[in-house]
């Protein structure tokens, strides 16, 4: 898995770090989302897959 | 089920969509929107697209080729004009009707208007990009602006009108911008960073009337008798859920489309997005709410009960979560923010633009609000559960 992030789109809404905790955080001065793991584990997919979904700015991708 | 219509085709819709073929629904799937783009992105509109700094298309929901990977038949720039929900059918402007199985409704919201001014040339309401292009137009022609309506979208415009360098007047009847949204005491922060900024604010007045020359508008006059030269207007004072199609339809209608804790409306009928008011489990009451992430939330917890049928239902209970850009400040807000709670700021400083405050109504924290502390907001955020108590 491949995990995609469009800086330029995110609005710092965190919703994927309450999705997938292990693979996204936030940059503390403007909320921006910082990529943990650009290539996590198999399992984490069904987290990611819902950050993605969940994200409010469409700024994740993920490529299987 | 073979049939699912999608009614709305914008953020919840196409969620809505997505959401059903995840979960492997493979029967026909219809998407009608009035609009004719494929589906695209509101909150990009008043900021990015508004200043110029994105292409219009950037702000569209989906490459064009994931939307023909969800294998749908797209009814763009048609309208939905009636619905029947005892044959199953839904009627379109063009006469066509299309009979469904399961619905999704998910037509949002229309701006509301001013019972005058809006036959004049200069004078715009936003919220389609059609409306966006025009009003950016508009703008880069006229340097004057008044901006009617101080809540979260006439603010932002303010901001991305000044950003361009207009002379740019804010008006409302509220003491300062944003009050009823996040209190008179953030609101005041707000209202100070207009000022900063050099906005013309005119809080705690009514507008009474606009005047124009050769159809085109040139002042907006205030209760005070005072008269506010424009070139462009922009009427921001909210929005009212788009269910006059719904009329006869024998959906219960109020504030929105009236669903039950499920956010189903009818047998399988299910409503997202800003047009829903469910009774949400944990706040105790019924709601419905203007904000971008809602419209995703909802809609897979919509599309997500209709497949599974009414036993296996499971209530939509949200933390609210909502945002505004203006200038250099993101503000988000969590949980509820009522105009009559306490604030308490917990982390960081006002002055310094950077802080999170806490809103607690008879001691119970209903909400928080962060103003460039994104990082520090979601703390808090993971302590409020739906109705925004502390657990
Ligand atoms: C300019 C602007 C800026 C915003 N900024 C923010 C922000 O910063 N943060 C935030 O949290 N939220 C923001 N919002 C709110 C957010 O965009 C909405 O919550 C979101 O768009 C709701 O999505 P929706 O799909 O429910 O409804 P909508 O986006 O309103 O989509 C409904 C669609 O249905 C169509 N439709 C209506 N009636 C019919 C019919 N009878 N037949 C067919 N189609 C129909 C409409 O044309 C529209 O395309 C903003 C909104 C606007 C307008
Ligand atoms: S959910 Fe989307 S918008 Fe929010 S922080 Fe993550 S990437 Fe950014």
């Amino acid at each position: 898995m491949k995990i995609l992030i469009d800086e330029g789109k995110c609005v710092g809404a965190g919703t994927c770090v309450l999705a997938a905790a292990d693979v996204f955080d936030q940059r503390d001065e403007d909320g921006i989302v910082v990529l943990l793991d650009a290539d996590p584990p198999h399992t984490s997919l069904p987290q990611v897959r819902d950050a993605a979904a969940r994200c409010p700015a469409l700024a994740i991708e993920v490529v299987e | 089920m073979d049939h699912i219509v999608l009614v709305g085709a914008s953020a919840a819709g196409l969620t809505a969509a997505d959401t059903l073929r995840r979960e492997g629904f493979t029967g026909t799937l219809t998407m009608v929107g009035d609009e004719l783009q494929l589906p695209y992105d509101r909150p990009p509109l008043s900021k990015q697209v508004l200043a110029g700094d994105w292409e219009p298309h950037r702000s569209a929901l989906r490459q064009d080729t994931d939307i023909q990977r969800l294998d749908m038949n797209l009814r763009l720039g048609c309208r939905a004009t009636g619905l029947d929900t005892e044959d199953r059918v839904v009627t379109l402007a063009d006469g066509d009707r299309l009979g469904y199985d399961g619905l999704i409704i998910a037509t949002g919201l229309r701006p509301r208007r001013l019972p005058f001014g809006h036959d004049l040339a200069g004078v715009h309401v936003l919220r389609t990009l059609d409306e966006t292009l025009t009003l950016r137009a508009q703008l880069l022609a006229g340097p004057r602006v008044v901006v009617i309506g101080a809540g979260f979208l006439g603010s932002e415009i303010a901001a991305t009108a000044r950003g361009l360098g207009l002379d740019v007047t804010l008006v409302d009847v509220e003491p300062a911008p944003m009050a009823r949204q996040v209190g008179s005491w953030v609101g005041g922060l707000v209202g100070d960073m207009h000022r900063d900024h050099c906005v013309r604010l005119r809080m705690g007045r009514h507008v009474t009337g606009m005047t124009g020359q050769n159809g085109r508008v040139t002042a907006v006059t205030l209760d005070d008798g005072s008269r506010l030269p424009a070139d462009v207007v922009v009427v921001a004072i909210g929005s009212v859920p788009a269910t006059d199609w719904l009329a006869g339809s024998g959906l219960p209608l109020g504030d929105g489309v009236l669903c039950d804790r499920t956010c189903r409306a009818a047998p399988g009928v299910y409503a997202a997005g800003d047009v829903a008011n469910w009774p949400h489990p944990v706040a105790g009451r019924r709601v419905r709410l203007e904000q971008r992430t809602n419209a995703t939330q909802q809609a897979i917890t919509a599309a997500g009960n209709l497949l599974s049928g009414p036993a296996e239902a499971v209530p939509y209970a949200p933390v609210p979560f909502g945002w505004t850009d203006q200038y250099d400040a993101k503000i988000q807000t969590c949980g509820w923010c009522p105009s009559d709670a306490t604030v308490e700021v917990v982390d960081g400083d006002p002055q310094a633009r950077k802080f999170v405050a806490l809103y607690k109504v008879d001691d119970r924290v209903v909400g928080a609000l962060g103003w460039n502390s994104a990082r520090a907001l979601r703390e808090y955020r993971s302590h409020l559960t739906g109705n925004g108590a502390a657990r």
